[in-house]
């Protein structure tokens, strides 16, 4: 099966210091990639470098055919193609949840507005917060503000489906609604590559675990093995500490 | 032994009624003395009776602290305005000033004012003579506008209060399209209006333009233009090409680095001098470029503020979004921005409009200029007190409406909890 995303030696500096070093990677699509590993260790940038938030200085990024570099020509493009979900929601804070939903979709993608109103009530109703569609932003919880942010990213129908520590900013009882979400999201089929300390979740869906430290990938191992016979020395004691 | 118990709930209905009446006497005594002038306290030695008042408002005050009364109105006085003898004392010294400062004050205004004539000589109080702004009226207005041709700025004016008045009232749909023709169409219109030269209407130039309706008209040009002239700027200060960056810099730090009334005489007077031989650009123009470039500069430094106030995750969001720059600014960062600095930016179009006055150096003269003019003309001298009083007093209409404009703009634009 072709891989949709693949990374080859890829290396990031910021200024002198070096948060990626020789990253190699390859997603296939529908597959579902949780990635973790202590804190500083380069998870968040390595994802961000997926849709270019952050540029590599050296290596290769190739998502769903398209090389990311200095030629932003076509960057806009990959980004509508990989929707991401952040710590901090993110959610625009001027519109309405709604609002929120359909403005990529009819900006970017140039859907006519009642097509856009209705891949987003779609999206909203996945997520289980249709009835919230006209309030704004702040008159949410968190948990709900995440789950809006995730169908916010769902309405422009992505390939691929990034996660920054999408449950870190969440109160504890919160996480659970949003993990349903993103199980939910698993399990359709989804390709999706998750930095997250949810380890329960993570045996629910990954496919591969990967462990990160340093700007280095320690570990990559089938979710069952990594948990059960992890084979380096620093991924057994992260699992211990975690765990 | 205490030979006066402490003000408390047990002796409120001795302390409470005393104390009120002695606040109601010092406030009376200071009536007295300033409405009639007449002196309550005339048989006590003068400095006794100068202080009166206070002494008397002081121990007033006092007796009636209780804390916890149960007298509802008496709760909020004391909390408000009599929370401690410090406070009090300020409390009186303000109502004392208030009191005082009244009668002058209605006698300048009202009393003694003059209403009735045409001329100085109608002028025999001794309060204002309004009879100066009523004869010079037309001109305040419209400057050295030609009267029979007042009827162009006027409709132009009506023009613009009735859509804009009518743009509250229709749907969301048609409001876009007057917003639209009020922001490209209108300005044109208006200007050719009052210009006249075609259409059968005779020129007038902008010379003879003046008065309030010189006001209005520099001040909505100036703020039409130099809001998105210092929209750009700001993007462009924060661009992260070098060559936008530091040009927006340049010119943001060289206008704001010079003062006004320098930018508009080089506008005016040295602006021609290098221009070829034949070109003309009029002088009303060229000064209203002046005074929005200027303006923009700092609207630019308002603007900045609201986007570094934003964080970056606005930024990420729109970006992985698949929006490109200009989308991800004026559809997620500017609306949010601006909604920020909207009392920074009212600030900025406040200042605006009372700088309009400035454009005197170069012998345009718009409301106070025509004060200023009328107020030399040998049959009106000393009238300069009336003139400036009726120029602030409009200056202060026109500001305050635009400050609670945006007041309710702010309000309306919350989206807070």
């Amino acid at each position: 099966m072709g891989k949709i995303i693949e990374l080859k030696k890829v290396n990031k500096w910021f200024d002198k210091f070096q948060v990626l070093k020789d990253i190699d990677l390859e997603v296939a699509p529908q597959e579902k990639i949780v990635i973790c590993g202590p804190s500083g260790s380069g998870k968040s940038t390595l994802i961000r470098c997926i849709n270019r938030l952050e540029e590599h200085q050296d290596g290769n990024i190739v998502v769903d055919g398209t090389e990311l570099s200095e030629s932003t020509k076509n960057i806009e493009k990959i980004r509508a193609e990989v929707g991401m979900v952040f710590q901090q929601f993110n959610l625009f804070p001027h519109l309405s949840i709604l609002d929120n939903c359909t403005l990529a979709p009819i900006w970017v993608k140039k859907l006519p507005k009642k097509q856009a109103e209705e891949i987003a009530m779609k999206n909203l109703t996945r997520v289980q917060i249709d009835d919230q569609a006209l309030k704004f932003p702040g008159q949410l919880s968190g948990g709900q503000q995440q789950r809006a942010a995730i169908a916010r990213a769902l309405c422009m129908e992505p390939k691929i489906m990034l996660f920054d520590e999408p449950t870190s900013a969440l109160d504890p009882e919160m996480i659970k609604e949003v993990l349903d979400v993103m199980v939910d999201l698993a399990k359709g089929g989804m390709t999706m590559i998750v930095v997250t300390h949810e380890m329960g979740f993570a045996k629910e869906v990954a496919d591969y675990m990967i462990f990160m430290d340093e700007g280095k990938i320690v570990e990559r191992a089938k979710t069952k093995e990594f948990f059960e016979s992890p084979k380096s020395e620093r991924t057994k004691l992260f699992l211990s500490q975690i765990l | 032994m205490n030979l006066i118990a402490k003000p408390s709930k047990n002796n409120i209905k001795t302390y409470v009624p005393i104390g009120l009446s002695l606040v109601s006497l010092s406030f009376l005594d200071v009536f007295v003395n300033a409405f009639f002038d007449y002196n309550l306290m005339i048989f006590l030695p003068s400095q006794l009776s100068y202080f009166l008042p206070l002494l008397l408002g002081f121990i007033g005050f006092y007796l009636i602290r209780i804390e916890l009364s149960g007298i509802h109105y008496l709760d909020i006085l004391n909390k408000n305005i009599n929370s401690n003898n410090f406070n009090a004392l300020l409390t009186l010294l303000t109502i004392f000033i208030i009191i005082k400062s009244i009668p002058p004050m209605l006698d300048w205004f009202i009393l003694e004012a003059n209403f009735i004539g045409n001329s100085k000589e109608d002028c025999t109080g001794n309060g204002a003579c309004w009879v100066f702004i009523k004869v010079w009226f037309n001109r305040f207005m419209y400057g050295l506008y030609p009267d029979a041709e007042q009827w162009r700025i006027n409709t132009a004016f009506l023009i613009l209060f009735v859509i804009v008045g009518a743009s509250f009232f229709v749907s969301e749909k048609l409001k876009k399209y007057f917003i639209l023709f009020l922001i490209f169409v209108f300005p044109f219109l208006g200007i050719k209006l009052i210009s006249g030269g075609s259409f059968g209407l005779e020129y007038v130039e902008s010379a003879a333009w003046g008065g309030l309706s010189l006001t209005f008209i520099i001040s909505a040009f100036a703020i039409l233009f130099c809001f998105p002239i210092g929209v750009i700027l700001a993007l462009g200060r924060r661009s992260s090409l070098p060559a936008i960056k530091y040009i927006s810099i340049g010119f943001i730090e060289l206008w704001r680095g010079v003062p006004l009334i320098t930018v508009l005489f080089m506008s005016a007077v040295m602006f021609p001098m290098f221009l070829p031989d034949g070109t003309f650009i009029d002088k009303l123009i060229r000064v209203l470029i002046a005074i929005t470039l200027f303006e923009a500069a700092y609207m630019a430094e308002v603007v900045r503020g609201g986007l570094q106030a934003l964080p970056k995750g606005q930024y990420e969001a729109a970006r992985s979004l698949g929006m490109g720059y200009w989308k991800m600014n004026f559809l997620i960062i500017l609306p949010q921005a601006l909604k920020l600095v909207i009392p920074g930016i009212a600030n900025t179009l406040l200042a605006l409009v009372k700088d309009t006055p400035l454009i005197f150096v170069v012998g345009l003269m718009e409301l106070a200029g025509m004060i200023g003019l009328a107020k030399t003309n040998p049959k009106w001298l000393g009238m300069a007190m009336e003139g400036y009083v009726f120029a602030g007093l409009v200056f202060w209409i026109i500001c305050y409406a635009m400050s609670r404009y945006s007041q309710n703009l702010e309000k309306k634009l919350s989206t807070e909890r």
